[in-house]
């Protein structure tokens, strides 16, 4: 079992702005970006499931010459609003450390 | 043709070093821009008019752009004054430039462009039909456009105005960081896709450097590409360092939505060409069909009091969650006896934060209820007055510390307050209102420009040729 923080050099999140929440994945090595997008686990619906979101409303993207993969939502909360307790959206990413990336075919 | 680009750092007064600096000179610069502002410290900027950062700390940057610039005779472009980019917030940057140039013996042209929007003028847009949307969708209507505080956010246009009316110091109010890095290029007729590629690139500064850094980043914008130079000696730039700023605080990574169209860095390539520089090609700028300016606006959400305490008894941090919720009720009714009434219990958000338990994640927390051996407990209490909260959170904090405990008899100690006494106000807090654009006619009708001679005599000012810069002075 990989833990996807195994393969990367930085996870993290932050506000887009003061409505979207946006997750950035860096992968170490091109081996290693690859493996992530193939193994097909970071999906819409591993974030709505993880985050509550409507699946619907989150986008992934791979950005190959950044060996990055990024996730953007709605944020919970919008920014500074009542419950809001993370407004630099700079803790949200922790869930991610430790989801399995499972070995190639 | 070559538009050389200095980013001294990512934000006024994030502080950036002279070493970085007088390495982006020595390259004769054709312009200085520096964004000031921001929406991710949240609300309160906009709400209260108040900056993020100190007058210390601006004025320090600020000291070392002016005298910079001066020696150069090129433009400087401030962006986002004051945090808000409210017209406080370019009034109090233009005050403290007006300090330096006093201290330092410094003449220049300055323009202001104010970008705050009287509700009256966007209640008309919106009963127009010109507002449009973003998404997220935050529904707007008649209150929330009245009670809010409202900037629009300028492109490129206004500040290529003024750098045509021979400003040679500009205090922009609420912009986007990459207007402020596109003007120059785009009078001297620059690829726009390049263009706005290059400004997003440099518009944090050396954050995309290895190490990340406050410190300065240099473009060096040609007919069919751009390099990117990292300043800060010691540091260096990766074509995936690069690549990987598009991701930064934006929701796509490829596309980039500005006033004018859109920047679509999907085809973008990265080419290393040494430990300090980056050439990049490729991306291209797809024009809008209408022009929108980007509204944000806050509102007073109301008045807030706080306090922290520690729990680290394991048969209270046992009960603490069920407990909490049950208190709600009596501070209710404890809310209705303070205040005879007058106060509705409804209007008093008494909000317990558990660190330790699900603090940072909420819902979302899969081990809420197995908290560790200690908790910690933030108590925000937010009402409409700031009297009620201060009173409603002393009342809750002096209950927290005696909360009936079923395991326990007598009066029972059950929390640790660091502060006495506990509670501390936080004043106004205010939310963000607003995720929407309005289209307009023209780039420039939606903010005012006023232009100023500081510094000097300004008889002296009146001959161009004593200029020190200017847009035709900025050559390329």
């Amino acid at each position: 079992m990989t833990a996807l923080i195994d393969l990367c050099s930085l996870i993290r999140s932050k506000n887009a702005g003061p409505f979207t929440l946006t997750f950035d994945i860096m992968v170490r090595e091109p081996a290693g970006f690859r493996r992530i997008v193939d193994s097909g686990v970071l999906t819409p619906e591993l974030f709505a499931t993880l985050y509550h979101a409507d699946v619907d409303s989150v986008r992934v993207f791979e950005h190959p010459a950044a060996l990055a993969v990024k996730v953007s939502m709605p944020r919970p909360v919008i920014q500074g609003s009542a419950g809001d307790v993370d407004c630099y959206g700079g803790q949200q990413h922790a869930l991610l450390l430790d989801v399995d990336i499972p070995e190639p075919a | 043709m070559e538009i050389r680009i200095l980013a001294p750092s990512g934000v006024l007064g994030g502080g950036f070093t002279s070493e970085s600096l007088a390495a982006g000179v020595a390259r004769s610069p054709h312009v200085i821009a520096c964004d000031a502002g921001s929406t991710d410290s949240g609300p309160a900027a906009l709400g209260s008019g108040e900056p993020k950062l100190s007058d210390a700390a601006v004025m320090r940057d600020l000291r070392m752009l002016l005298t910079a610039r001066d020696g150069l005779g090129v433009p400087l472009i401030i962006g986002s004054c004051g945090t808000s980019g409210r017209d406080i917030g370019v009034d109090r940057v233009f005050q403290l430039a007006e300090r330096i140039a006093r201290e330092e013996g410094l003449t220049f042209r300055a323009a202001r462009i104010y970008s705050d929007q009287p509700s009256e003028r966007i209640e008309q847009s919106r009963v127009r039909g010109d507002i449009r949307l973003l998404d997220p969708v935050v529904p707007i209507d008649a209150p929330i456009v009245s009670e809010s505080h409202i900037v629009a956010m300028m492109g490129s246009e206004p500040i290529e105005a003024a750098l045509l009316q021979d400003a040679e110091v500009i205090f922009a109010g609420r912009a986007s960081d990459t207007a402020l890095f596109a003007a120059l290029p785009h009078l001297h007729g620059a690829d726009p896709g390049l263009t706005w590629h290059a400004a997003k690139t440099i518009e944090c500064g050396a954050a995309c450097a290895i190490p990340p850094s406050a410190d300065g980043l240099l473009v060096s914008l040609r007919d069919d590409h751009f390099d990117v130079e990292t300043l800060q000696p010691g540091s260096r730039v990766t074509a995936q360092s690069i690549a990987a700023h598009t991701l930064y605080e934006n929701a796509d990574p490829f596309l980039v939505v500005e006033p004018s169209g859109t920047l679509d860095t999907t085809g973008a390539t990265y080419e290393q060409i040494s430990d300090t520089v980056v050439r990049v090609r490729g991306a291209r700028f797809h024009p809008a069909p209408e022009y929108t300016n980007k509204l944000e606006g806050a509102r007073l959400r109301g008045y807030q009091t706080i306090a922290v305490g520690g729990v680290r008894d394991r048969i209270v941090i046992g009960r603490l969650r069920q407990i909490l919720p049950m208190a709600q009720d009596y501070f209710a009714r404890r809310i209705r006896d303070l205040f005879d009434g007058t106060v509705d219990p409804a209007t008093v958000d008494i909000a317990l934060t558990l660190y330790g338990d699900d603090g940072v994640l909420r819902d979302r927390e899969p081990l809420r209820g197995r908290p560790g051996h200690e908790l910690g407990v933030l108590l925000t209490v937010t009402a409409p007055r700031q009297d009620v909260a201060h009173s409603v959170a002393a009342t809750v904090a002096h209950v927290l510390s005696h909360l009936p405990i079923p395991e326990y008899d007598g009066l029972v100690s059950t929390i640790a307050y660091p502060f006495s006494p506990p509670e501390v106000d936080r004043g106004a807090v205010y939310e963000f209102t607003m995720n929407c654009a309005v289209a307009v006619d023209d780039p420039l009708e939606l903010f005012r420009i006023e232009y100023s001679e500081v510094g000097g005599a300004a008889a002296s000012r009146s001959d161009p040729s004593t200029r020190s810069s200017s847009f035709e002075g900025a050559r390329v």
